[in-house]
C-alpha cells in the first residue's frame, strides 16, 4: 500500500499534467487510520481541548440557565416588544440553521459531484450541521413563550379537535427543520458505521470495545454489507441535496409570505440559501483551522481543501453581494413607497451601522479570497471567516428586527435594543455549538475514514475510476 | 487439525469457517471471482472499504434498495397531502385568506418534505436491515487477525454450512486463489450467542413503552361521565378575579366592586318594565312593548342566526340541528343537554314575556344572553321566535285566501 510521495507539503499547485493529491506524504490505509483514530484514543485529556470545552460547558450551561428563567418567568425577560415581536431568538434560528447547509452541500452535492476532495472534510462538516440544526430548533421553541405546548404544532388528534393550519409558512417551517435534521442525522450516522467499527477494533479496553461496538452494530465490512451501504449513501445523498435548497427556502416564506416590506419580496429563497451556503462555509474554516492544526491532521484535511472551501465562500459571497444590489434595485424598480423606505432605512435610519457592518463583513471582506495567499494562509483566512460569520448574523438582523422596526404605521415604530438575557442566549446557543463539536472530535472519527482509504492513490490502477 | 472436527463435536469444537487474508484490493477482487467460480455460495468478503467490482466478482445481485426508498417516497407525498387535505379541508374546513379548501399549492413543501423524509428512513433502515445489521456475533470477529479488515485488511470468509465445505480443499482453493495466510475459525458457542437476557429485556421495554400510548388512547376513546384530563391547563387556571373572591387591593378585601352608593350606571336606568323584564305587576306580558313591524321581524330574523341557530338550529328545532349541539355530541361531551325544540307544545303555549325572560336570563341548562343582546333586538328575536313556531305548526287558514289555490298536497 505505499502512495505517492511529494517533495513538499504543498498541493495547492495546478499543475495540469498531475492531479494534485488529496493527502499528504506517503499516506497507507494504515496511517490514515491512524491519524485519525490517535485523537480519540490519547489517554491523556488534551489541555487546550479541555480548557475549550470548559469555557463552552460554562456557556452551555449560561444558555440553559437563562432558558429556564425564561419559561419560568415569561417572555418579557426579552427584548421582544411591539413592533419587533421578532427579534433575538428568530435572528439566531435563521443564522443557525443557514450555518448547516455548508455541510449537507458537502457531504450530498459534492458526494454526487464526485468532488473527492470533499472525503477530509465532510464528516466534521456533518456533524457541524446537526449541531447547529440543535441550536436553531431550539430558538423558535423557547421564543413562542408557552413552551410546554409546542407539541401543538404536531397534527395529533386532540381534544380541542383542531387541526395546525397547513397554508402557514411556519408549518411548511416546522416539518422543513426537523425533516432536516432528521435526514441530516441519519446521513450523518450512517456514514460513521464503518469507522465506528475500526474504533471498536482498535480499542484496547472493554469499555471503549462495547460502547464503539454497540454504535457499529456488528459492522463487519463484508462485500454484502457494503453493497447495500453504498447504496444507501448514494441515496442519502440524493435525498440530502434537495433540502440543501429547499430547507432555507422554506425558512425565508417565513418572511416572504408576511405582507412586511423588506420581506414581501420573490428574491428571497435563492438569496436565503446562497446566504445559509455562504455562512456554514465560513464556519466550516472556523472549526476546521483549528481543529486540523491541533488534532494533527494536516496532512488529511490539506491546504488544498481550505483552498477549495475558501473559492466556494467567495463565490457564494459574490451572490449574496449581488442579492443585496438586486434587493435595493427591485425596491427602487416597483416604485413603492415603503418598500424603497425600508431600504434606505436599513442604509441611512437608526440602524445604519448593522447594515454597513454587513457589507463591509460579507461582501468587501471576502474579496480578498482573490489573492491566493489569502485562500492559503490559514490565520487570513480563519480571521475572515470570523468576519463572515458576524456579517451573516448581522445580515438576518437587518432583514427581522430592522424592517419589523419600521413598518406601515408611523405611529407604530420603535427602536428595539436586545436585553442582557437575549445576549446571554446568543453566547450561550454558540457554547452549545462549541461543547458538542469538542465531543465530537474527542470521542468520534472526525475524518471519514473509510472513504478518505477510498480515493487514496494507490501504486496499481486498480479499477475503473480514476483516482487521486 | 482433524479435518472432520465439525463432525464430532465432543472431541473439539466444530469448525465455523475458513478465514484467509489477501494482500491487496486487487488480489481480493481476483480470488473472490475463484471463489465465485467454484461454486460457493456461503461465503464473504471483507474489507476496510468498499473494493469497486467486487459485487460483480462475487456474483452479488442488485439490492432492492432503491425500490422501497422510492416507495416510501411515493407513501410520504400521498399521505403528506391526504393529511393537509382532511385535516384542513375536510374534518375542520379552515378558510384562510380565500384560498380553496382543498388547496394544492399550499399543500407542496409538506408533501416534498415528507416525502424525502420517509424516503430517508426506508434508506437508512434499509441500509441497517438488508445489511443483516445489528449483528451481535459473527465466527469472523473470533480471529485475532480480522481486527485488521477495518484498517487495511483485506479477507475472504468461507463459511462450513456451504455445501462444498471440506477443510482441505477449501484450504487449497483459498491458497491457489493467492491467500497470504488462512485460519480455521471455530464456533465460539458461549460468545457468539446473544445473551438470553438481552430479549426480555428488549421485549419488556417496548411493552413499558406501549403501555401509556395505550392508556391515553383507552382514556380518549369512548363516553366518560367526567371532564376529559388535559395536561395543559393555562385556560383553567387563569390569574385573574373571579366573582365573589377576595382582594388585598380594596380596603373592604372584596374583588368585586360594588356600585357607588345612590348612583345608576349608564345605560342601567331600566324603568319600563314591560320593555325590560316581559312583566307587568309579576304577570308575563302577552303583548309587545313595541308596534312589530316588518323591519322588526327581518332584525329579529337576523339576530336569531346570530345568537340562537348556534344551538337550535335555524328553525328552531332543537337537538343537534345546531352546530354548536352537533358538535358537543360529536365528542361526547358529557354534560351536554340538548336544546330545546322551540316548536314543542309548552313553549308555544308561553306567553312573549316568557320567552324575553327566558332569553334575558337563561333557563335551567340554556345560558343568560341578555348581557350581549340588547332588549330591543331579544324583542325582536321574540317575534321572529314566534313566526317561526307558526311556520311549524300552520294550517290552511294561515294561508292567504289568494295563494291557496297554488298549494299542491305532498306526501309526508
Ligand atoms: C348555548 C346554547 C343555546 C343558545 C345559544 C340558546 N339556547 Fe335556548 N336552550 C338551550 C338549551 C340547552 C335549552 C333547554 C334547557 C333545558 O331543558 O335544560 C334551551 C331552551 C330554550 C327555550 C325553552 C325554555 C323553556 O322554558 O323550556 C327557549 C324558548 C329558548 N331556548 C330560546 C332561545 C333563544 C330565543 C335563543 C337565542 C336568543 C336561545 N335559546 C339560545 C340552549 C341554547
Amino acid at each position: 500500500m505505499t502512495t505517492l510521495a511529494l517533495m513538499h507539503d504543498d498541493n495547492t499547485a495546478n499543475d495540469p499534467q498531475r492531479r494534485a493529491p488529496l493527502v499528504i506524504g506517503p499516506q497507507t490505509d494504515e496511517t490514515v487510520t491512524d491519524s485519525v483514530c490517535r485523537v480519540t484514543e490519547e489517554v491523556r485529556t488534551p489541555r487546550a481541548w479541555f480548557v475549550a470545552l470548559v469555557v463552552s460547558a460554562a456557556l452551555t450551561a449560561v444558555f440553559f440557565g437563562t432558558i429556564g428563567y425564561l419559561i419560568t418567568t415569561g417572555i418579557g425577560v426579552l427584548g421582544n416588544n411591539r413592533p419587533v415581536m421578532w427579534a433575538f431568538p428568530i435572528v439566531n434560528f435563521v443564522f443557525w440553521i443557514g450555518i448547516g447547509h455548508a455541510g449537507t452541500l458537502i457531504s450530498a452535492i459534492l458526494f454526487l459531484f464526485r468532488q473527492q476532495w470533499r472525503t477530509a472534510i465532510n464528516r466534521s462538516a456533518e456533524a457541524m450541521t446537526i449541531f447547529a440544526v440543535i441550536c436553531a430548533l431550539i430558538f423558535p421553541g423557547i421564543h413562542m413563550g408557552r413552551i410546554w405546548v409546542a407539541y401543538w404544532m404536531a397534527p395529533y388528534p386532540n381534544q380541542m379537535a383542531l387541526w395546525p393550519n397547513f397554508r402557514s409558512p411556519l408549518m411548511w417551517d416546522v416539518f422543513a427543520v426537523n425533516t432536516y435534521f432528521l435526514v441530516s442525522a441519519m446521513f450523518w450516522y450512517l456514514g460513521m458505521i464503518p469507522d465506528l467499527a475500526t474504533l471498536r477494533d482498535r480499542a484496547t479496553s472493554r469499555l471503549r470495545h462495547s460502547i464503539y461496538g454497540l454504535l457499529a452494530l456488528g459492522w463487519n465490512g463484508s462485500a454484502r454489507q457494503w453493497q447495500v451501504y453504498e447504496r444507501a449513501y448514494l441515496l442519502l445523498a440524493a435525498l440530502a441535496t434537495p433540502l440543501v435548497v429547499s430547507v432555507h427556502s422554506v425558512v425565508s416564506t417565513d418572511f416572504a409570505v408576511a405582507q412586511l416590506p423588506g420581506w414581501h419580496t420573490t428574491i428571497f429563497p435563492p438569496y436565503f440559501v446562497a446566504g445559509a451556503i455562504f455562512s456554514g462555509f465560513a464556519m466550516v474554516v472556523t472549526l476546521m483551522v483549528p481543529a486540523r492544526a491541533y488534532f494533527g491532521l494536516k496532512h488529511l484535511v490539506t491546504l488544498r481543501h481550505l483552498d477549495n472551501v475558501n473559492k466556494i465562500m467567495l463565490a457564494t459571497s459574490c451572490i449574496v453581494a449581488y442579492s443585496y444590489a438586486i434587493e435595493l434595485f427591485i425596491a427602487w424598480y416597483s416604485g413603492h413607497s415603503h418598500e424603497r423606505f425600508v431600504h434606505l432605512n436599513r442604509a441611512f435610519g437608526p440602524y445604519a451601522w448593522t447594515y454597513w457592518l454587513m457589507v463591509a463583513c460579507n461582501v468587501l471582506l471576502p474579496q480578498l479570497f482573490w489573492l491566493k495567499r489569502c485562500r492559503t494562509t490559514p490565520w487570513i483566512m480563519f480571521l475572515i471567516a470570523l468576519a463572515v460569520n458576524v456579517g451573516m448574523w448581522l445580515e438576518r438582523f437587518v432583514i427581522i428586527v430592522v424592517s419589523l422596526s419600521r413598518d406601515y404605521l408611523p405611529a407604530n415604530w420603535a427602536m428595539y435594543y436586545p436585553t442582557l438575557i437575549d445576549v446571554l442566549m446568543l453566547l450561550g446557543s454558540f457554547g452549545l455549538f462549541f461543547t458538542l463539536f469538542l465531543l465530537f472530535c474527542r470521542y468520534l472519527p472526525m475524518v471519514a475514514i473509510w472513504e478518505v482509504k477510498h480515493v487514496l492513490p494507490r501504486e496499481e490502477v486498480n479499477h475503473g475510476r480514476t483516482r487521486a | 487439525m482433524d479435518a472432520h472436527a465439525h463432525e464430532h463435536p465432543n472431541s473439539s469444537p466444530p469448525v465455523a469457517g475458513l478465514l484467509a487474508q489477501f494482500a491487496s484490493p486487487e488480489a481480493l477482487r481476483a480470488a473472490a471471482a475463484a471463489v465465485r467460480a467454484a461454486g460457493w455460495t456461503r461465503w464473504d468478503v471483507h474489507s476496510p472499504f468498499p473494493i469497486h467490482g467486487i459485487d460483480r466478482a462475487m456474483g452479488l445481485r442488485p439490492s432492492p434498495l432503491p425500490w422501497l426508498v422510492l416507495g416510501a417516497a411515493v407513501v410520504g407525498v400521498v399521505l403528506a397531502l391526504a393529511m393537509q387535505l382532511w385535516m384542513n379541508g375536510i374534518d375542520y374546513p379552515l378558510i384562510i385568506s380565500g384560498k380553496p379548501l382543498l388547496s394544492l399549492p399550499t399543500s407542496v413543501p409538506i408533501m416534498f418534505e415528507l416525502g424525502v423524509l420517509l424516503a430517508a428512513i426506508a434508506a437508512f433502515v434499509g441500509a441497517i436491515a438488508l445489511g443483516g445489521l445489528p449483528l451481535y456475533g459473527h465466527p469472523v470477529f473470533f480471529s485475532s487477525r480480522f481486527s485488521r479488515a477495518s484498517t487495511d485488511g483485506f479477507f475472504i470468509f468461507l463459511a462450513a454450512d456451504d455445501q462444498r465445505f471440506e477443510p482441505i480443499s477449501a484450504q487449497a482453493l483459498l491458497r491457489s486463489a493467492g491467500a497470504v495466510s488462512v485460519e480455521t475459525l471455530q464456533v465460539d458457542e458461549a460468545s457468539g450467542r446473544v445473551p438470553g437476557g438481552l430479549y426480555w429485556i428488549l421485549a419488556t421495554a417496548v411493552v413499558l413503552a406501549l403501555l401509556p400510548p395505550v392508556l391515553v388512547t383507552w382514556y380518549r376513546t369512548g363516553p366518560k361521565s367526567n371532564p376529559r384530563i388535559h395536561l395543559i391547563q393555562d385556560m383553567d387556571f387563569q390569574e385573574k378575579y373571579r366573582p365573589q373572591s377576595a382582594s388585598p387591593l380594596f380596603a373592604d378585601g372584596r374583588a368585586t366592586r360594588p356600585t357607588v352608593p345612590e348612583t345608576i350606571p349608564q345605560g342601567r336606568l331600566q324603568a319600563d318594565e314591560h320593555l325590560y323584564t316581559g312583566k307587568v305587576a309579576e304577570q308575563w306580558v302577552t303583548t309587545f312593548p313595541m308596534q312589530p313591524t316588518a323591519a322588526m321581524m327581518e332584525r329579529g330574523r337576523e339576530r336569531y342566526g346570530i345568537f340562537c341557530t348556534t344551538c337550535h338550529g335555524l328553525v328552531g328545532e332543537g337537538g343537534v340541528s345546531g352546530i354548536t349541539s352537533a358538535r358537543a355530541v360529536k365528542r361526547r361531551e358529557p354534560n351536554w343537554v340538548l336544546p330545546l325544540s322551540l316548536h314543542t307544545q309548552s313553549v308555544r303555549e308561553q306567553p312573549v314575556g316568557q320567552l324575553f325572560h327566558t332569553i334575558t336570563h337563561g333557563v335551567r341548562t340554556m345560558p343568560a344572553l341578555g348581557a350581549q343582546i340588547p332588549a330591543e333586538d331579544r324583542w325582536a328575536i321574540v317575534l321572529y321566535v314566534r313566526a317561526l313556531q307558526r311556520s311549524q305548526n300552520a294550517t290552511l287558514d294561515d294561508v292567504p285566501e289568494p295563494i291557496r289555490s297554488q298549494l299542491r298536497p305532498v306526501s309526508p
